[in-house]
């Protein structure tokens, strides 16, 4: 079994992108999302004599975003939280909170749907992962994050020809990554 | 007619809406008699969906930059 080697340098660049999303199919508001993807890091640089080499560096960050999600959970739902009446109904335009709304409604396939999308993100980063650095960069731009041609070629000093070859490699590697569970 | 590799190019830019009527009108053409681009073009068709669906996000470059620095400098702090 191969020793894994932890270096913090390379983590946000390798990690991040990764980490962000495990966290937003999870609590759902972006910037407590960003936060506690930054705490895992920090904590994991602290904890960094503990890693022994059995799991990937990112397997084990993981191990450590999710204790900080749980954590993140209990604060909000701590006795405080628990004093206060909540009377939901936020606004004129969404629908409340009240019990009866909250029966299973046959129609609303939401909930299945969200779970599905969160195992979807998790196997597309996954399949990201396994790119080379440069390909998975260019191919989150164009397609994840949707930046026109000309930005990401003038951001990564590429031509466009260069690009289209990096996004073909990288389509078809995802492609076949995703195929045996997903298409 | 065009060759498989024009094809895939046409295909790429396509799943990003960037290809001309006439470069897609091509690319079928090329697709009716070339069965390996057609299962290409399934797959890319299928991928841009999936990430559609999935709605993934990526964290935003400046908020990047800002934790590498963040992190940087307790990196530094340890050493020291």
């Amino acid at each position: 079994m191969p020793n894994h080697q932890i270096n913090p340098n390379k983590w946000i660049d390798l990690y991040s992108d990764y980490l962000y999303n495990y966290t937003i199919t999870r609590v759902s508001d972006r910037e407590i999302a960003q936060d506690l993807v930054q705490d895992t890091f920090l904590a994991g640089l602290k904890s960094m004599k503990n890693f022994k080499g059995e799991a990937s560096e990112r397997t084990w960050l993981i191990s450590i975003l999710k204790r900080k999600i749980i954590d993140h959970y209990r604060k909000i739902n701590s006795n405080k939280g628990k004093a206060e009446v909540r009377i939901n109904y936020k606004d004129d335009e969404t629908e409340g909170d009240w019990l009866e709304e909250r029966v299973a409604d046959p129609f609303d396939k939401t909930a299945e749907d969200q779970m599905q999308n969160s195992e979807l993100g998790d196997a597309i980063y996954n399949c990201l992962s396994k790119l080379p650095e440069k390909q998975a960069e260019v191919f989150k731009m164009k397609t994840i994050q949707g930046f026109e041609t000309e930005v990401i070629c003038n951001e990564l000093n590429i031509t466009a020809s260069n690009l289209w070859v990096i996004i073909h490699r990288a389509r078809t590697a995802m492609a076949s990554c995703l195929k045996e569970n997903w298409f | 007619m065009i060759p498989c590799e024009e094809a895939n190019h046409v295909c790429d830019k396509t799943q990003y809406k960037e290809s001309t009527l006439w470069e897609k009108i091509k690319l079928n053409l090329h697709l009716i008699y070339c069965k390996v681009c057609r299962e290409y073009s399934n797959n890319n068709g299928k991928l841009t969906k999936k990430i559609k669906q999935s709605k993934v996000e990526c964290l935003d470059p400046n908020c990047k930059k800002n934790m590498k620095k963040e992190l940087d400098r307790a990196i530094e702090e340890q050493a020291s």
